[in-house]
Protein backbone atom coordinates (compact mmCIF):
# COMPACT_ATOMS: atom_id res chain seq x y z
CA UNK A 1 0.00 0.00 0.00
CA UNK A 2 2.75 2.44 0.81
CA UNK A 3 5.36 1.94 -1.92
CA UNK A 4 7.67 4.65 -0.68
CA UNK A 5 4.70 6.81 0.23
CA UNK A 6 5.54 10.27 1.51
CA UNK A 7 9.22 10.19 0.78
CA UNK A 8 11.02 12.83 -1.19
CA UNK A 9 11.42 11.38 -4.67
CA UNK A 10 13.77 14.12 -5.90
CA UNK A 11 16.72 14.27 -3.51
CA UNK A 12 18.13 17.63 -2.50
CA UNK A 13 20.90 18.62 -4.91
CA UNK A 14 23.06 21.55 -5.91
CA UNK A 15 20.17 22.60 -8.10
CA UNK A 16 18.08 23.45 -5.02
CA UNK A 17 17.84 26.74 -3.18
CA UNK A 18 19.37 25.97 0.19
CA UNK A 19 20.30 27.88 3.31
CA UNK A 20 22.77 26.22 5.64
CA UNK A 21 25.69 23.86 5.16
CA UNK A 22 25.53 20.99 2.66
CA UNK A 23 26.78 18.63 5.36
CA UNK A 24 24.21 19.72 7.95
CA UNK A 25 22.85 16.88 10.08
CA UNK A 26 19.27 17.69 9.14
CA UNK A 27 17.72 18.94 5.94
CA UNK A 28 14.29 20.53 6.04
CA UNK A 29 12.58 20.85 2.66
CA UNK A 30 9.51 23.04 2.32
CA UNK A 31 7.14 22.87 -0.62
CA UNK A 32 5.45 26.24 -0.50
CA UNK A 33 3.22 28.75 -2.25
CA UNK A 34 3.91 32.48 -1.94
CA UNK A 35 0.23 33.38 -1.76
CA UNK A 36 -0.76 30.70 0.74
CA UNK A 37 -1.50 32.17 4.15
CA UNK A 38 -0.31 29.03 5.97
CA UNK A 39 3.03 29.31 4.19
CA UNK A 40 3.10 32.93 5.32
CA UNK A 41 2.54 31.66 8.85
CA UNK A 42 5.34 29.11 8.46
CA UNK A 43 7.85 31.66 7.16
CA UNK A 44 8.85 33.28 10.50
CA UNK A 45 8.59 29.94 12.31
CA UNK A 46 11.14 28.35 9.97
CA UNK A 47 13.40 31.38 10.40
CA UNK A 48 13.25 31.11 14.20
CA UNK A 49 13.80 27.36 14.19
CA UNK A 50 16.73 27.79 11.82
CA UNK A 51 18.25 30.41 14.11
CA UNK A 52 17.94 28.00 17.03
CA UNK A 53 19.47 25.02 15.24
CA UNK A 54 22.13 26.99 13.40
CA UNK A 55 24.58 24.94 11.35
CA UNK A 56 22.85 21.69 12.24
CA UNK A 57 20.14 22.61 9.75
CA UNK A 58 19.95 23.10 6.02
CA UNK A 59 16.69 24.61 4.74
CA UNK A 60 15.55 24.05 1.16
CA UNK A 61 12.59 25.74 -0.52
CA UNK A 62 10.73 24.28 -3.50
CA UNK A 63 7.73 25.74 -5.32
CA UNK A 64 4.25 24.34 -5.01
CA UNK A 65 1.87 27.03 -6.28
CA UNK A 66 -1.80 26.07 -6.02
CA UNK A 67 -2.64 28.19 -9.02
CA UNK A 68 -6.39 27.62 -9.06
CA UNK A 69 -6.75 28.70 -5.47
CA UNK A 70 -4.11 31.43 -5.58
CA UNK A 71 -4.09 33.44 -8.80
CA UNK A 72 -0.80 35.26 -8.07
CA UNK A 73 1.15 32.29 -6.75
CA UNK A 74 2.67 31.11 -10.03
CA UNK A 75 3.89 34.54 -11.09
CA UNK A 76 5.41 35.08 -7.66
CA UNK A 77 7.18 31.71 -7.81
CA UNK A 78 8.53 32.46 -11.30
CA UNK A 79 9.78 35.83 -10.08
CA UNK A 80 11.67 34.15 -7.24
CA UNK A 81 13.18 31.67 -9.71
CA UNK A 82 14.17 34.54 -11.99
CA UNK A 83 15.76 36.29 -9.03
CA UNK A 84 17.73 33.10 -8.43
CA UNK A 85 19.29 33.49 -11.87
CA UNK A 86 20.64 36.82 -10.62
CA UNK A 87 21.80 35.32 -7.33
CA UNK A 88 18.96 36.85 -5.31
CA UNK A 89 16.63 33.96 -4.60
CA UNK A 90 16.44 34.27 -0.83
CA UNK A 91 16.12 38.05 -0.86
CA UNK A 92 13.15 37.70 -3.19
CA UNK A 93 11.71 34.79 -1.24
CA UNK A 94 11.75 36.89 1.92
CA UNK A 95 10.25 39.97 0.27
CA UNK A 96 7.41 37.89 -1.20
CA UNK A 97 6.54 36.30 2.14
CA UNK A 98 6.74 39.65 3.87
CA UNK A 99 4.31 41.17 1.34
CA UNK A 100 1.83 38.38 0.76
CA UNK A 101 -1.07 40.73 0.25
CA UNK A 102 0.78 42.59 -2.52
CA UNK A 103 1.50 40.06 -5.26
CA UNK A 104 -0.19 41.65 -8.29
CA UNK A 105 1.84 42.44 -11.42
CA UNK A 106 2.69 46.01 -10.35
CA UNK A 107 3.63 44.78 -6.87
CA UNK A 108 5.94 42.13 -8.29
CA UNK A 109 7.73 44.72 -10.40
CA UNK A 110 8.18 46.88 -7.32
CA UNK A 111 9.57 43.92 -5.38
CA UNK A 112 11.96 43.12 -8.23
CA UNK A 113 13.31 46.67 -8.10
CA UNK A 114 13.56 46.60 -4.34
CA UNK A 115 15.63 43.41 -4.46
CA UNK A 116 17.85 45.08 -7.06
CA UNK A 117 17.14 42.85 -10.02
CA UNK A 118 18.11 43.93 -13.48
CA UNK A 119 14.68 44.25 -15.05
CA UNK A 120 15.76 43.57 -18.64
CA UNK A 121 17.51 40.37 -17.59
CA UNK A 122 14.43 39.46 -15.56
CA UNK A 123 12.10 40.00 -18.52
CA UNK A 124 14.32 37.93 -20.78
CA UNK A 125 14.45 35.09 -18.27
CA UNK A 126 10.69 35.04 -17.86
CA UNK A 127 10.16 35.15 -21.63
CA UNK A 128 12.63 32.31 -22.10
CA UNK A 129 10.44 30.07 -19.95
CA UNK A 130 13.19 28.72 -17.69
CA UNK A 131 11.60 29.90 -14.44
CA UNK A 132 8.24 28.53 -15.58
CA UNK A 133 9.75 25.11 -16.24
CA UNK A 134 11.56 25.16 -12.93
CA UNK A 135 8.36 25.90 -11.00
CA UNK A 136 6.50 23.14 -12.85
CA UNK A 137 9.29 20.67 -12.17
CA UNK A 138 9.23 21.54 -8.47
CA UNK A 139 5.48 21.09 -8.43
CA UNK A 140 5.66 17.67 -10.05
CA UNK A 141 8.44 16.49 -7.76
CA UNK A 142 6.21 17.55 -4.87
CA UNK A 143 3.17 15.69 -6.18
CA UNK A 144 5.23 12.54 -6.60
CA UNK A 145 6.64 12.86 -3.11
CA UNK A 146 3.21 13.06 -1.49
CA UNK A 147 2.94 16.83 -1.02
CA UNK A 148 -0.65 17.23 0.06
CA UNK A 149 -1.10 20.93 0.52
CA UNK A 150 0.99 23.93 1.40
CA UNK A 151 3.24 24.10 3.19
CA UNK A 152 4.41 20.49 3.19
CA UNK A 153 7.67 19.77 4.98
CA UNK A 154 10.11 16.90 4.57
CA UNK A 155 12.70 16.18 7.24
CA UNK A 156 15.66 14.23 5.88
CA UNK A 157 13.49 13.08 3.01
CA UNK A 158 10.46 11.93 5.03
CA UNK A 159 7.19 13.87 5.01
CA UNK A 160 6.54 15.57 8.33
CA UNK A 161 2.87 15.32 9.28
CA UNK A 162 3.28 16.87 12.72
CA UNK A 163 2.08 20.33 13.67
CA UNK A 164 4.72 22.71 12.28
CA UNK A 165 2.76 25.68 13.63
CA UNK A 166 4.15 24.77 17.03
CA UNK A 167 7.76 25.91 16.94
CA UNK A 168 8.70 23.52 19.75
CA UNK A 169 7.29 20.50 17.93
CA UNK A 170 9.10 21.41 14.71
CA UNK A 171 12.36 22.10 16.54
CA UNK A 172 12.11 18.82 18.41
CA UNK A 173 11.35 16.87 15.22
CA UNK A 174 14.38 18.41 13.53
CA UNK A 175 16.59 18.02 16.59
CA UNK A 176 15.68 14.34 16.89
CA UNK A 177 17.14 13.65 13.44
CA UNK A 178 20.28 15.64 14.07
CA UNK B 1 -17.38 -0.38 9.70
CA UNK B 2 -16.88 -2.84 6.86
CA UNK B 3 -13.30 -2.81 5.58
CA UNK B 4 -12.39 -0.81 2.52
CA UNK B 5 -12.98 -2.68 -0.73
CA UNK B 6 -9.74 -4.24 -1.81
CA UNK B 7 -7.65 -4.42 -4.92
CA UNK B 8 -9.06 -6.91 -7.41
CA UNK B 9 -12.70 -6.42 -6.35
CA UNK B 10 -15.22 -5.25 -8.91
CA UNK B 11 -16.32 -1.75 -8.02
CA UNK B 12 -20.00 -1.70 -7.01
CA UNK B 13 -22.20 0.26 -9.38
CA UNK B 14 -23.68 3.57 -8.31
CA UNK B 15 -25.87 6.33 -9.72
CA UNK B 16 -25.25 9.69 -8.09
CA UNK B 17 -25.86 13.29 -9.04
CA UNK B 18 -22.94 15.62 -9.64
CA UNK B 19 -23.01 19.31 -8.73
CA UNK B 20 -24.73 20.16 -12.01
CA UNK B 21 -27.51 17.64 -11.45
CA UNK B 22 -26.18 15.16 -14.01
CA UNK B 23 -26.38 11.54 -12.91
CA UNK B 24 -23.08 9.67 -13.01
CA UNK B 25 -23.08 5.88 -13.07
CA UNK B 26 -20.18 3.48 -12.84
CA UNK B 27 -21.41 1.77 -16.00
CA UNK B 28 -21.00 5.04 -17.90
CA UNK B 29 -17.39 5.34 -16.74
CA UNK B 30 -16.35 2.01 -18.26
CA UNK B 31 -13.69 2.27 -20.92
CA UNK B 32 -11.55 4.77 -19.02
CA UNK B 33 -9.78 4.57 -15.67
CA UNK B 34 -11.50 6.47 -12.87
CA UNK B 35 -10.18 8.07 -9.70
CA UNK B 36 -12.73 8.19 -6.90
CA UNK B 37 -11.82 10.23 -3.83
CA UNK B 38 -14.11 9.97 -0.81
CA UNK B 39 -13.74 12.85 1.62
CA UNK B 40 -15.61 13.66 4.83
CA UNK B 41 -17.49 16.79 3.83
CA UNK B 42 -17.45 19.96 1.74
CA UNK B 43 -15.90 22.92 3.61
CA UNK B 44 -14.27 20.86 6.33
CA UNK B 45 -10.58 21.45 6.99
CA UNK B 46 -8.07 19.50 4.89
CA UNK B 47 -10.65 18.44 2.26
CA UNK B 48 -10.40 21.86 0.76
CA UNK B 49 -6.69 21.32 0.35
CA UNK B 50 -7.17 17.79 -0.90
CA UNK B 51 -9.59 18.87 -3.61
CA UNK B 52 -7.40 21.89 -4.41
CA UNK B 53 -4.49 19.52 -4.98
CA UNK B 54 -6.49 17.28 -7.31
CA UNK B 55 -7.58 20.40 -9.15
CA UNK B 56 -3.93 21.16 -9.89
CA UNK B 57 -2.99 17.61 -10.79
CA UNK B 58 -6.09 17.14 -12.97
CA UNK B 59 -4.27 17.73 -16.28
CA UNK B 60 -1.88 14.92 -15.39
CA UNK B 61 -4.72 12.55 -14.52
CA UNK B 62 -6.17 13.52 -17.90
CA UNK B 63 -2.95 12.70 -19.73
CA UNK B 64 -3.10 9.27 -18.15
CA UNK B 65 -6.63 8.88 -19.50
CA UNK B 66 -8.35 9.01 -16.12
CA UNK B 67 -11.53 10.72 -14.98
CA UNK B 68 -11.59 12.26 -11.51
CA UNK B 69 -14.48 12.34 -9.03
CA UNK B 70 -14.73 13.64 -5.51
CA UNK B 71 -17.51 12.20 -3.34
CA UNK B 72 -19.02 13.05 0.01
CA UNK B 73 -22.41 12.85 1.72
CA UNK B 74 -23.19 16.47 0.86
CA UNK B 75 -26.05 17.40 -1.48
CA UNK B 76 -25.50 18.51 -5.07
CA UNK B 77 -26.35 22.08 -4.04
CA UNK B 78 -23.69 22.11 -1.39
CA UNK B 79 -21.22 20.56 -3.85
CA UNK B 80 -22.14 23.26 -6.36
CA UNK B 81 -21.34 26.07 -3.94
CA UNK B 82 -18.15 24.36 -2.77
CA UNK B 83 -16.92 23.64 -6.30
CA UNK B 84 -17.64 27.20 -7.38
CA UNK B 85 -15.94 28.71 -4.36
CA UNK B 86 -12.82 26.55 -4.83
CA UNK B 87 -12.96 26.73 -8.62
CA UNK B 88 -12.89 22.96 -8.88
CA UNK B 89 -12.75 21.68 -12.43
CA UNK B 90 -13.88 18.15 -11.74
CA UNK B 91 -17.15 16.60 -10.67
CA UNK B 92 -18.29 16.06 -7.11
CA UNK B 93 -20.78 13.28 -6.49
CA UNK B 94 -23.55 13.63 -3.93
CA UNK B 95 -23.79 10.48 -1.81
CA UNK B 96 -26.80 12.12 -0.22
CA UNK B 97 -29.94 9.96 -0.56
CA UNK B 98 -29.93 7.40 0.85
CA UNK B 99 -27.16 9.03 2.79
CA UNK B 100 -23.74 7.47 2.37
CA UNK B 101 -25.04 4.49 0.37
CA UNK B 102 -22.05 4.46 -1.95
CA UNK B 103 -19.59 5.00 0.87
CA UNK B 104 -21.09 2.01 2.69
CA UNK B 105 -20.74 -0.17 -0.41
CA UNK B 106 -17.09 0.78 -0.73
CA UNK B 107 -16.37 0.34 2.97
CA UNK B 108 -15.73 4.04 3.40
CA UNK B 109 -18.63 5.16 5.63
CA UNK B 110 -18.01 6.51 9.11
CA UNK B 111 -20.85 5.48 11.41
CA UNK B 112 -19.42 7.50 14.25
CA UNK B 113 -20.00 10.85 12.61
CA UNK B 114 -22.09 10.16 9.53
CA UNK B 115 -19.49 11.21 6.98
CA UNK B 116 -17.16 9.26 4.76
CA UNK B 117 -13.56 8.34 5.24
CA UNK B 118 -10.74 9.94 3.35
CA UNK B 119 -10.41 6.99 1.00
CA UNK B 120 -9.08 6.72 -2.53
CA UNK B 121 -9.91 4.23 -5.24
CA UNK B 122 -8.43 3.84 -8.69
CA UNK B 123 -10.59 1.79 -11.05
CA UNK B 124 -9.45 0.45 -14.38
CA UNK B 125 -11.46 0.70 -17.59
CA UNK B 126 -13.28 -2.56 -16.77
CA UNK B 127 -14.37 -1.28 -13.36
CA UNK B 128 -11.93 -3.35 -11.31
CA UNK B 129 -10.37 -1.75 -8.26
CA UNK B 130 -6.65 -1.45 -8.95
CA UNK B 131 -5.65 0.53 -5.87
CA UNK B 132 -7.33 1.63 -2.70
CA UNK B 133 -6.04 3.65 0.20
CA UNK B 134 -7.52 4.66 3.51
CA UNK B 135 -5.90 7.79 4.88
CA UNK B 136 -5.97 8.93 8.49
CA UNK B 137 -8.97 11.27 8.58
CA UNK B 138 -6.91 14.35 9.40
CA UNK B 139 -4.29 13.76 6.72
CA UNK B 140 -4.69 14.68 3.08
CA UNK B 141 -3.49 11.58 1.19
CA UNK B 142 -1.93 13.51 -1.67
CA UNK B 143 -1.82 12.36 -5.28
CA UNK B 144 1.34 10.25 -5.51
CA UNK B 145 -0.34 6.88 -5.01
CA UNK B 146 -2.98 7.68 -7.60
CA UNK B 147 -0.37 8.73 -10.15
CA UNK B 148 1.80 5.70 -9.56
CA UNK B 149 -1.19 3.40 -10.09
CA UNK B 150 -2.38 5.15 -13.24
CA UNK B 151 1.14 5.05 -14.65
CA UNK B 152 1.61 1.35 -13.96
CA UNK B 153 -1.77 0.65 -15.56
CA UNK B 154 -0.69 2.57 -18.62
CA UNK B 155 2.65 0.81 -18.89
CA UNK B 156 0.88 -2.58 -18.62
CA UNK B 157 -1.28 -1.60 -21.53
CA UNK B 158 1.60 -0.57 -23.72
CA UNK B 159 3.66 -3.61 -22.74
Amino acid sequence: MSRGHNELTTPVSANDHAQGPGDAAVTLVEYGDYECSYCGMAYPIVKRVHARLGKQLRFVFRNFPLAEAHPHATAAAELAESAALQGRFWEMHDVLYEHQSALGPADLERHAKKVGLDLDTLEAALRGGGPHKRVQADFMSGVRSGVNGTPTFFINGQRFDGDWRDEEILTAALGARG
Amino acid sequence: MAPLLNVGATAPDFALSDQAGTTVTLAALRGKPAVIAFYPADWSPVCGDQMALYNEVLPLFGELGAQMFGISVDSRWCHGAFAENRRLRFRLLADFEPKGAMARQYGAYRDEDGTSERALFVLDEAGLIRWSYLSPIEINPGADGILATLESMQSEKSA
